[in-house]
């Protein structure tokens, strides 16, 4: 289960003509799909397109109705393999992935498939992870669609052109023999807005029926001679027919005056941000009404000779608007305006910054300087009005959020185990891997040295061979199935490692929404889970395997760790840390918990607390914890200065404050409190009994303090 | 061009705040009342802990062409600023969010970041910094505890911002269509709906005001005395010390006389009454000489756990019903050093100096215990620890803290008053259990040894003392001794 159920997402694909669809820009693009008659989707979830991979797994019922085949791909090289089946067949299919890390493993796939070409649309849709939120390398999928042909979209932000651009992605993707990919920002993905539906299509084949027939066009496998054959078809055939489909489906806007001689030409994925900065120049409206022309490229990648040329034309300069870097399309038009032997002058990451995301704020500093220097009549004299200006707090007086572990999860306990263990044994080296657990290179833990990239913890670790002290390597669960169990774990067989590694088995693909993968508990209709990593690591050859079924035992979690790490035997050493990720734990059972409850069945809740007169203040606690919920508060004790902690009423009662207070020996302060809401009669008399001696002792205390009281 | 006719709107709050249920009210609560509305958000990571921005345009419905909206903030452009909690709203200052023509409705309530939990002393950041930001820069600001509002109402903290925003009148809507939007959400709609009209509430009486909760210590409001023996040691604290250390003597001796009885409460007055010295000096010995004497042995932490007080406050704490059974596990871990202390001192000194009985006894106090202090059998035995106060003269700790503290004045004594105040002060670093109490004893003393052979000034002593509380290592404090 995701973390979230996608019931009422699920309900707005089935919308038709006639009715509008309303929600965020992901949910466009995958409803988008089904009308456009996508015959098969698969993909890897991770934001921004998350959304997508969920309300597809949550619509089986709808997929299943329409003759649509959906997967929840084990990697994205997997999911651009499924690709293979546009090549022979008229068979529309889609993928999705967060990019650039996923085209980074999809790029084998990605060259082969773009290599021999396609029959039936192939669609790529990209999450551009990038800029603010972004948890990612900063780095350009641009480079992709050049290295191996593939056309780019960038559609200006808005839900009626998103979806269109879906369709006519496919159109362009058969019209060309080429593999599309279509690219969306974060804000993109999640901003809201609605388009008037369509029907959802049937696919006119299905992949079943492409299967029952199968054909074979030898050509198209890249193997001499055919590979030779295909970078010559790109080019004569493949290139001109995508320039063609685009020009002539006119997938490329212009917004503003139609005269002038300067403008400016922007990727598809920044008008709204052009605009905007436009609009606080006064030099446009709210419906992009600009005082200057503007090229809109919704196509990034081939740029259109011809359109390039007209817009160009009688212009002395042109700012070219282009995030990210090495600027590809400001190379690529200097190149067609000194070919087509136009003098337009070129400007662009000149005046705008060569890194970083580009802001409305940013591209206005950049316009303005473009002005300056082209057409000082038109540039901003003097800062426009109600821009504060830095404000007299300095940076320092707000602190930093850094992300971090969740309340209750169970990924803490491992890292307060590790930091025990340091305690003992000194530092050690830490190979981290892509997930929540990478958290653990963050304050209070400060663990991990470096991370290569998804399901690659131990791949990291793999250069260390032991000399006294073994690496440690931590390792998800999804991406243990990613890839890890081969690249890491057999690779670490064959070349007989001798570290350690940590599997985090939560149960779930956590850190990209909690979606099931094959080591998942749940029991899911559509999908086959419940095969233990342990068990897939002992087939891959391992000797040595442990699995902790209670990460929260942070005393036990310390030992294994330890174990592993001075354990005579060599060889690499595997330690599956088990517990369920905590937000889809609360999120399963919170409203089971509350119709008990309700139905006056006995509930019994656990949480922790912090005696304010036994803290001294010195917070050891939250230096091994760092839970949201274990926090401070002023010292209720008028003589004491330094806070005390505190734990919050959103506690889980996980068990992690006591258990490391007790490992680490640290103070008698917390105590966990079990809530009993609506009582058996056991536990009535048995509590009626305490409360009547315990009662009756107190108050003698009580007493007896009064008496000796100031 | 035309004139500005968007609204703009940024939410600023940490994950888990409902930040993004927020928005989604705004943004149906405006697409309902005759605007295009566009909201996005940066989701990922930043919401597991982090900070986040969730940000909405409203534009009048209605125009023939679709309006080109803006997917994030810029800087002077944000008409409402919603903050849910204090340092965000300062966040949004920082990020120039907050302007002359902005307003912002923020929670002044805190909710700390690491860093200033993980301090090992105070590293709290000054909220009162952020509230004059708020009021310097806002052209209006309404704040107040909405954590504090909500809770009250039962409710969670997403629906009290948006009662403030109603009631704040930014945006051109009725009260009725903000309540229309919960009911529309259908979630939780009782529960919104009064955290709804709490923040409304609030927001109303409260606006352009800073409520703000500040953490700079309290003056001391000095306990009264209840008993004769209490009255005769507050005659002595008025009749010896200076008017401005009265507060905390009487809080030191209230504090021991609960600790430990009359006699101990008048050695403590004993003890600063030899001192002399300005006022400054004899406060902060009268605090730390009351928390240095009060050390958290073995028998106090029994004591205050049993009591009626603390059971009461538990039950308050964590939210338990009157019909509800609240059962208690404490996480004791006496190791043997503890248990020796609490002996008789030759006994425990006898143990821990014999390397062969230490070793003997040390594995029985590896493990920790789970004490549930509510049941019969725990209730009992540590009654009876707690009751071993009337012969804690006798046990090894207490002989080994006395010897400590009178090492402690006859320094101060012997120290010029900068530098004896300095040296008082330095009582804040011994603190906590176990390891912790050791590695605060340790910086202590590593000070305390500089100044006896170097003798170093009041300076140096704050420079060292502060170093000691940089990092749990001893890093900082190595490197100060070291420069």
């Amino acid at each position: 289960m995701a973390e979230r159920s996608f019931k009422a997402e699920v309900e707005r694909l089935k919308l038709g003509a006639g009715q509008t669809f309303h929600g965020e820009g992901i949910l466009a693009v995958t409803k988008a799909l089904l009308q456009s008659g996508v015959a098969y989707v698969g993909g890897y979830q991770g934001s921004p397109i998350s959304h997508l991979m969920d309300v597809f797994a949550d619509a089986s019922d709808l997929m299943a109705g329409l003759g649509v085949h959906f997967e929840s791909s084990a990697s994205e090289a997997t999911a651009a393999a499924m690709l293979a089946a546009s090549v022979n067949y008229p068979l529309r299919g889609a993928v999705a992935w967060k990019s650039v890390v996923g085209t980074n493993v999809a790029s084998d796939a990605l060259s082969n498939v773009a290599s021999g070409g396609v029959t039936g649309g192939a669609l790529i849709i990209l999450g551009e992870d990038y800029g603010e939120g972004s948890s990612i390398m900063q780095e350009r999928t641009h480079a992709f669609a050049m290295k191996s042909q593939m056309w780019l979209l960038d559609p200006r932000p808005s839900l009626p052109l998103l979806v269109d651009m879906v369709e006519k992605g496919f159109e362009l993707s058969e019209a060309s023999n080429t593999p599309v990919m279509l690219e969306l920002r974060v804000r993109a993905c999640h901003m809201t807005g609605s388009f008037a539906a369509r029907d959802n299509r049937r696919p006119a084949l299905t992949v079943g029926e492409a299967a029952a027939s199968p054909r074979r066009d030898t050509d198209r496998i890249v193997l001499p001679p055919a590979n030779f054959l295909h970078e010559v078809e790109k080019i004569e055939k493949r290139w001109p027919a995508g320039v063609a489909f685009v020009r002539d489906n006119g997938l490329n806007e212009h917004f503003g005056r139609t005269d002038g001689d300067i403008g400016i030409i922007v990727q598809g994925g920044l008008f709204n941000s052009l605009n905007r900065a436009l609009e606080l120049l006064e030099l446009s409206d709210a419906f992009g009404n600009a005082d200057l022309p503007v090229y809109v490229l919704n196509v990034t990648y081939p740029l259109i000779p011809d359109e390039v040329r007209a817009f160009c034309e009688g212009k002395r300069a042109v700012l070219v608007v282009e995030e990210g870097q090495p600027e590809f399309i400001e190379h690529e038009l200097n190149t067609l305006v000194r070919r087509a032997g136009q003098d337009t002058r070129i400007v662009g990451k000149d005046v705008l910054p060569r890194a970083g995301e580009y802001t409305a704020a940013v591209i206005k500093d950049g316009i303005a300087d473009f002005l300056r220097a082209h057409s000082p009549d038109r540039a901003p004299t003097r800062a426009p009005d109600n821009i504060p200006a830095a404000p007299d707090l300095p940076p320092a007086a707000v602190p930093q959020r850094p992300a971090g572990f969740c309340t209750g999860c169970p990924e803490r306990p491992i890292f307060s185990a590790m930091k025990l263990v340091q305690r003992e044994i000194g530092e050690l080296h830490v190979s981290a891997d892509i997930g929540c657990h990478l958290f653990s290179i963050l304050p209070p833990f400060n663990i991990g040295n470096t991370t290569m990239g998804y399901g690659l913890g131990t791949a990291g670790a793999s250069a260390f061979k032991p000399e006294g002290k073994r690496a440690v390597a931590i390792m998800g669960d999804g991406g243990f199935w990613h890839n890890g169990l081969t690249s890491g774990i057999g690779n670490a067989v064959f070349n007989r490692d001798d570290n350690l590694t940590i599997i985090v088995d939560n149960g779930y693909s956590a850190a990209t929404g909690g979606q099931d993968i094959p080591s998942s508990s749940a029991k899911l209709p559509h999908r086959s889970a419940n095969n233990p990593i342990e068990k897939a690591v002992r087939g891959i050859g391992i000797a040595w395997a442990r699995t902790m079924t209670r990460t929260y035992d942070v005393a036990g979690m310390r030992d294994a760790i330890h174990g592993a790490l001075t354990a005579p035997e060599k060889g690499p050493k595997i330690l599956v840390a088990q517990s369920e990720c905590q937000l889809n734990r609360q999120r399963r059972i919170k409203p089971q918990l509350a119709k008990a409850m309700k139905a006056g069945e006995r509930v019994v809740r656990e949480r922790f607390g912090v005696d304010p007169d036994t803290c001294t203040g010195d917070h050891s606690c939250i230096r091994l914890s760092g839970c949201p919920s274990l926090t401070i508060r002023a010292n209720p004790d008028p003589l004491r200065q330094d806070p005390v902690a505190h734990v919050e009423n959103s506690c889980v009662g996980c068990g992690v404050c006591g258990e490391v207070s007790h490992a680490a020996v640290l103070c008698p302060s917390f105590y966990k409190a079990r809530i009993i809401a609506n009582p058996n009669r056991r536990d009535r008399i048995r509590h009626r009994l305490r409360a009547w001696v315990i009662g009756a002792l107190q108050r003698r205390a009580d007493r007896r303090l009064a008496a000796r009281a100031f | 061009m035309s004139a500005r006719q968007r609204i703009t709107i940024a939410v600023l709050g940490l994950g888990g705040q409902g930040g993004g249920v927020l928005a989604d009210w705004i943004v149906q609560l405006a697409a309902a009342n005759g605007f295009v509305a566009q909201g996005t958000s940066v989701p990922g990571v930043a919401q597991r802990t982090g900070a986040t921005v969730y940000y909405i345009e409203l534009f009048p419905a209605g125009s023939a062409a679709n309006p080109v909206l803006a997917l994030m903030p810029a800087p002077g452009d944000v008409d409402i600023v919603l903050a849910s909690e204090l340092m965000e709203a300062g966040r949004a200052i920082l990020r120039g969010f907050v302007s002359g023509n902005s307003i912002l409705i923020a929670s002044t309530h805190r909710v700390y970041a690491i860093s200033e939990k993980s301090a090992m002393g105070d590293g709290r950041a000054s909220s009162q910094r952020i509230l004059n930001a708020a009021s310097e820069r806002a052209g209006r600001f309404i704040g107040f505890d909405m954590d504090a509002v909500a809770d009250a109402a039962g409710s969670v903290i997403s629906s009290t911002l948006l009662g403030a925003l109603a009631a704040s009148g930014a945006l051109p809507l009725p009260r009725s269509a903000f309540e229309e939007a919960i009911r529309a959400g259908g979630k939780a709609t009782d529960a919104n709906l009064r955290g709804f009209a709490a923040g409304f509430d609030a927001a109303l009486g409260n606006v352009a005001t800073a409520g703000g909760t500040d953490t700079r210590p309290q003056p001391i409001s000095a306990p009264a005395p209840t008993t004769a023996a209490g009255r005769d040691l507050q005659r002595r604290i008025e009749a010896a010390l200076p008017a401005e250390a009265h507060g905390f003597a009487a809080e030191g001796v209230r504090r021991l006389m609960d600790y430990q009885d009359a006699d101990y409460a008048a050695l403590y007055l004993d003890r600063l009454e030899t001192l002399s010295g300005n006022g400054e000096l004899l406060t902060e010995a009268a605090r730390h000489l009351a928390l240095w004497m009060s050390y958290e042995d073995t028998i106090r932490v029994a004591g205050l756990k049993l009591r009626a007080g603390r059971f009461a406050r538990v039950r308050r704490e964590v939210k338990a019903s009157d019909e509800q059974i609240v059962q208690l596990t404490e996480y004791m871990h006496p190791r043997l050093e503890e248990i020796c202390e609490t002996l008789p001192a030759a006994i425990g000194h006898r143990i821990l100096a014999s390397e062969r009985l230490s070793r003997r006894l040390r594995p029985l106090f590896t493990k920790g215990r789970h004490v549930e202090t509510t049941s019969l059998r725990w209730y009992l035995l540590l009654s009876l620890l707690a009751g071993t106060r009337r012969w804690r003269r006798r046990t090894l700790r207490y002989r080994m803290e006395q010897a400590r503290i009178d090492e402690w004045l006859s320094l101060v004594r012997a120290a010029s008053p900068d530098e004896a105040l300095e040296i008082v002060k330095c009582q804040r670093l011994i603190k906590g259990y176990g390891d912790t109490f050791e590695r605060g004893l340790a910086n202590y003393g590593r000070i305390i040894a500089r100044y006896r052979t170097a003798g170093i000034d009041a300076g140096v002593i704050r420079r060292l003392r502060d170093a000691a509380l940089a990092d749990e290592d001893g890093l900082a404090l190595t490197a100060a001794l070291a420069g």
